[in-house]
Parts: structure tokens; C-alpha cells; sequence
């Protein structure tokens, strides 16, 4: 049964299905260590909704809240505070909140809150994630001589007025999230949960 | 003993040929200096790294619930536990200072040229694979430094375009660093880098000795002429491994292990340098350290990765700055065209152009630890801080990119006047 004659193109096919046969068992077989890296469910049931209780947080306070482990910033907004919003536009990168993955739809607006004075926003920088020091007080800080109140990066740098909305010429790109929410009552609203979805 | 040593000869007849050619009878220049101690000490840290990390992980609990108090239990209950660990520590330090100074020598003597480029590409290699295991190590005694560090360098991978927010979340197994991500880290710390740094130095070595090594004049004595007092084949300016540059690294050695002991023993932290304050505190997902700096090895990259603002609504620009500035010595072999290797022969534009490069890289280094916004204020009274610091920044970051982009010029363009290279190194006879 001696091949007189090489068939070089038999065999080349062969050779090549066999290694794109081979290839394909490598690539499935690298699947699961991949995925192994994901979340696990334990990870993920860690991460269901929260709900919290807002009535001792008084006007000009923050609480820090909790929420798959990501420090979640809920603030009690004075008059004052408010009022200063309007005139930071020109100093801030997105005064509009356009863009749209940094909060829903029912937060697109100047206070970025469902209610005006209750900002809820998920406080890490959209930089590089650290966490944001609260800074309320209408007063020259070092960082800015002009400060009207809100939320300062030690790590960057980076300035937030009090709706979380990110100052021009820092190194941070967005808005700070605002995570999904809803008012269960005057005094509890639910983390994680938009108001359509808790009907 | 002889017939054991013939039994192996009869089975593996290379082995002992093998050995005198990249040991005992490795033929090196024999116009070595102080600049080349640095190879052989890497190796000597490495060995360090490697056994003090074996003892550690017999009490270290890889877990985020333990990991902070096993490493404290390793410090005040473990029979010298306190050594290894600062061992260990101090080691890794060290091996950035041994392995920079290594990385300053090839550039300064032109060791990535022609035809060493493999040498210096598995170097680079090494220093990337070096850089992610030291990461990952000071992951896992999850202090707060520890835990923001993390968060800080995972979150870079979050400024890519579409995959990065799932790729954060892949790296992490969770939504913030948890004990998911510490328990990986240490799988990668202690296994899978540590084999991968090993068989690097391997290819690095056996590349280098393919070629052989160059010089602080930059001759080749490879192409000179042969014949010394050992072999009449071998390079007349070349020496034997064994026992010229053992003895001469042993020096080195004992002069090391001076200045790591007096480090180990009365500035382990070495004023929160080598191991950082805010790292004696556990990990808390929700208050952040005042300052979150890197060790101080990473500083100068990640000073570039601070000093590049973001625009056009993503952070990316930064993190391929950081990557860029690393990629950047990776590609220096094809962006110097220059024919002469050392800086003793080159033109005087190139001599200032690497004191730019020490200047700007340590002028980074002191901006991403955190120097300048400490002496700026004390310094420029009144002045607004943080424009000053951007600015200083930023100049070094063009300053240190310029010496890349000047490089590539100067020796495209042939604009580079240099010294005529000898045909043997200055020092012979």
C-alpha cells in the first residue's frame, strides 16, 4: 500500500483542517477560565437594590450610602446651594447632562435629582474612581478661589458643583453617575430601582 | 564524585559545555565599571524576591477578611517574620533601583543597538512583567493604599472605548476590588508572573550571550582581534566569566547587601516611601486615602498619566501616555540610527539630550509622589498650586517624550557630529 505519488495538496488540506480543528478546541477550551474571571453570582446577588432612610439627613448634609459596594452620595441641597447652580454653567464641561449614560432620563435635568433639593450620585470620580470630598460651603477653598460648593478629587484634583456636574480643564471626562432611583416614601428612596420599574 | 560527574557527562554530553558557555567561560569585555553590577544584582534580588516570597505565603491568608491581619501576624507573631517580610519589601524597591540603573546603563552605552535589539526587547518585557507582578503585590496585604492603588490602576483599563466599563468588571470579579481580585492577584503574584519573569531572564540571558555583551566604549571585541591568554578563538579584549566578573560582582553583591541590610534594619519604610502610611490602615472601599500615590517606582508614568487632561469626553489620552512612555524605550533601538554606541563617542546633543531624560523622568518622579504639590504652595506663596504643578508637569512630559522625538532627528538626519570609536576598548593592557 506504498504512496508512490505525494498528493501535496491532500495533504496540505489535511494539515490545515486538523489545525483549524485544533484551534477551534483551544479557543473553546480558554472560554471557561475567561468567564471564570467575571463577577460570580454571589458577586452579582451582592449587588440587588438597597433601600435607605433619608429623614435624618438634614439641609446642607451628605450621607454616604452603600450600594454594590460603591459609595453611593446622597445630599440634602440648601436654597442657597441650589441657587448657585445656575450661574457655575459657563465654568462646567456638561452643564446639561448630555450625555446620557451619566444619569436616566429622569434626572436630566439642572439639579440632576428627581426631587431638586435630594441629589443621589454614585461618588467616585469618573476619573481614575476615588472618592470625592464633600465640600459645601460657598467660601475660596486652595483649589478654587471661586468655590460655590461641591465635590473635590484628592487624588486629581478634579471639581464637581453640588449636581455632581464636572468642571472645565480637570482630569476628569464626565458627570458623576447618578445611579438608578426612586422614592419609596418622603423619607426612604430605593437605590438601584427606577421609579417606572417599582411602578 | 568523578564517576557521578562522568555518569551525567555519558548521558547528557552538552550539559557541561553549556555551562562553561554561559557561566565559567562566558567571554566578557574586560573594560567592565560600576555600571555593569547591575545585571548580576537583579539576578540577586530576584533569587531574594523569590525565596523570602515563598516563606511569606506560609502565613499570609489570601482573603480580604485576613489578608491586612495575616501580614500583621506575620510582622509581630511569626519567628522573624518582621525580616522576611521586610525582606521582601525592601527587595522590592530595590529591584526597581537595580533594574533602572540597568536600564540607564543600556541607553547610556548604547546596549540596545544593533545587534542586541532581542536583548533589549525581553528586557522591556521583563520590566512590564516586573512591573504588574510589584502591582500586584502590593495588593495583597489590603491596606487602604493597597485597595486604591488597585481600584486607581484597574479603573485605567475603564478609559478604553466600549470594552473598558465590562473589562474593569472582568478584572476585578466584582464592582469594586474585593476579595475576588485579591485572591487572583495572589494567584498571579505568586505563580503565574514569577514563571513568566523566570523564563525571560532565561531568553534575556541566553540572548545576550548569543551576542555578547557590549561595553562602556561601545566596541565591538567581538569583530577585533582575537586570541587572548585563555583562547587563542576568543575576542583578545574579552575575559573569562569565571572567575574575573564573579569576584568583581561578588564586590557588588557585599556593597548591596550593606545598603539593603541598613534599610531592613532601620528605615524598612524608609519614610513611607518603600511602604506607604496610609498602608497600615485596612482596606475601605469608602473613604479614600487624602493622597493616593503609587510606590514610588511607578510615580514618573503615572505623573504622565496625571498631567495629560482629558478631551473629547474620555480620560484615554492619559493612560496611552503612561503605555506610550514605557513603549517608547521598548522602540528606542529603531528610533536611534545612530552607528556609535557609547556616550563617550557620541555628539554633545545627545549627551544633553539623556541628562533631559534623567531630569524629566526624576522631575515626574517627584510630581507623581506628591513632591511639588507639597513645595509648590511652601515655595510660590499665593500662587494658584495646582496651574503650577500642571505646568511643571506637563513640560517634563513633552521633555521626556522630546528626548524620543530629538533622538529619532538627530541621528535620521545625521546631524549628530561624533567622536571616531577605537578599534579596541581604551583600557587594554
Amino acid at each position: 500500500m506504498a504512496n508512490e505519488v505525494v498528493d501535496h495538496g491532500r495533504r496540505r488540506f489535511l494539515t490545515v483542517t486538523t489545525a483549524v480543528v485544533g484551534g477551534v478546541g483551544v479557543v473553546a477550551a480558554v472560554v471557561p477560565f475567561i468567564k471564570s474571571w467575571e463577577p460570580s453570582a454571589r458577586a452579582k446577588a451582592a449587588g440587588a437594590p438597597v433601600t435607605v432612610d433619608i429623614s435624618a439627613i438634614d439641609a446642607g448634609q451628605k450621607v454616604t450610602f452603600a450600594w454594590r459596594s460603591l459609595p453611593v452620595f446622597v445630599v440634602n441641597r440648601t436654597k442657597d446651594q441650589l441657587a448657585q447652580l445656575k450661574g457655575l454653567e459657563p465654568r462646567l464641561l456638561d452643564p446639561q447632562s448630555s450625555n446620557t449614560e451619566q444619569q436616566p432620563k429622569y434626572a436630566t435635568n439642572e439639579t440632576r435629582s428627581i426631587k431638586p433639593e435630594w441629589l443621589v450620585v454614585i461618588g467616585l470620580c469618573t476619573h481614575l474612581g476615588c472618592v470625592p470630598d464633600f465640600v459645601p460651603d460657598i467660601k475660596p477653598e486652595p483649589f478654587d478661589a471661586n468655590w460655590k460648593g461641591g465635590f473635590y478629587c484628592p487624588c486629581h484634583k478634579s471639581r464637581y458643583d453640588l449636581s455632581g456636574r464636572v468642571f472645565s480643564g480637570v482630569p476628569a471626562p464626565k458627570n458623576l453617575p447618578v445611579p438608578p432611583y426612586h422614592f419609596v416614601d418622603d423619607t426612604h428612596i430605593q437605590i438601584g430601582v427606577d421609579p417606572k420599574e417599582a411602578g | 564524585m568523578a564517576n557521578l560527574f562522568d555518569w551525567v557527562n555519558e548521558r547528557a554530553p552538552n550539559l557541561a559545555p553549556t555551562f562553561r558557555k554561559h557561566m565559567t567561560e562566558y567571554y566578557a569585555p574586560k573594560n567592565f565599571n560600576l555600571w555593569y553590577y547591575f545585571g548580576s544584582l537583579a539576578i540577586l534580588v530576584l533569587v531574594n524576591q523569590i525565596v523570602t516570597g515563598i516563606f511569606l505565603t506560609m502565613n499570609y491568608k489570601t482573603s480580604a477578611l485576613e489578608a491586612f491581619n495575616s501580614v500583621e501576624y506575620i510582622m509581630r507573631d511569626v519567628e522573624w517574620g518582621w525580616l522576611i517580610r521586610y525582606m521582601h519589601s525592601t527587595g522590592a524597591s530595590l529591584f526597581f533601583v537595580v533594574v533602572f540603573l540597568h536600564m540607564f546603563r543600556g541607553i547610556m552605552y548604547g546596549s540596545f543597538k544593533r545587534p542586541r535589539e532581542l536583548v533589549w526587547i525581553l528586557g522591556m518585557l521583563i520590566f512590564l512583567v516586573l512591573m504588574a507582578e510589584a502591582f500586584m503585590g502590593y495588593v495583597l496585604p489590603w491596606g487602604n493604599m493597597s485597595f486604591w492603588g488597585a481600584k486607581v490602576i484597574i479603573s485605567l483599563f475603564g478609559t478604553i472605548p466600549y470594552i473598558g466599563p465590562g473589562l474593569v468588571e472582568w478584572i476585578m470579579g466584582d464592582f469594586l476590588p474585593a476579595d475576588a481580585t485579591l485572591n487572583r492577584f495572589f494567584a498571579l503574584h505568586v505563580i503565574a508572573l514569577p514563571l513568566v519573569l523566570l523564563l525571560l531572564v532565561v531568553l534575556h540571558l541566553a540572548a545576550l550571550h548569543e551576542v555578547g555583551s557590549n561595553n562602556p566604549d561601545g566596541v565591538d571585541v567581538k569583530h577585533g582581534p582575537k586570541g587572548n591568554r585563555w583562547d587563542a578563538s576568543k575576542p583578545i579584549d574579552a575575559i573569562p566569566f569565571h572567575p574575573y566578573y564573579t569576584v568583581k560582582d561578588l564586590v557588588g553583591v557585599g556593597f548591596f547587601l550593606l545598603i539593603a541590610a541598613f534599610i531592613i534594619f532601620f528605615a524598612p519604610t524608609f519614610g513611607g516611601w518603600f511602604l506607604e502610611h496610609d498602608n497600615f490602615t485596612p482596606a475601605n472601599n469608602l473613604v479614600t486615602p487624602t493622597h493616593i500615590k503609587p510606590s514610588w517606582y511607578f510615580t514618573p508614568f503615572y505623573a504622565i498619566l496625571r498631567m495629560i487632561p482629558s478631551f473629547f469626553g474620555t480620560a484615554i489620552w492619559g493612560v496611552i501616555g503612561m503605555f506610550g512612555s514605557i513603549l517608547m524605550l521598548a522602540l528606542l533601538p529603531w528610533l536611534d540610527r545612530g552607528e556609535v554606541r557609547s556616550v563617550r563617542f557620541r555628539g554633545m546633543g545627545y549627551r544633553i539630550a539623556l541628562a533631559v531624560l534623567v531630569i524629566s523622568f526624576l522631575s515626574l518622579g517627584a510630581v507623581g509622589a506628591g513632591v511639588t504639590a507639597e513645595l509648590i504652595p511652601e515655595w510660590f506663596p499665593g500662587a494658584d498650586a495646582t496651574t503650577l504643578e500642571n505646568a511643571f508637569g506637563r513640560v517634563m512630559t513633552v521633555a521626556y517624550f522630546g528626548f524620543f522625538i530629538f533622538i529619532w532627528v538627530y541621528t535620521h538626519f545625521g546631524l549628530e557630529k561624533t567622536k571616531p570609536v577605537p578599534e579596541r576598548v581604551t583600557t587594554h593592557d
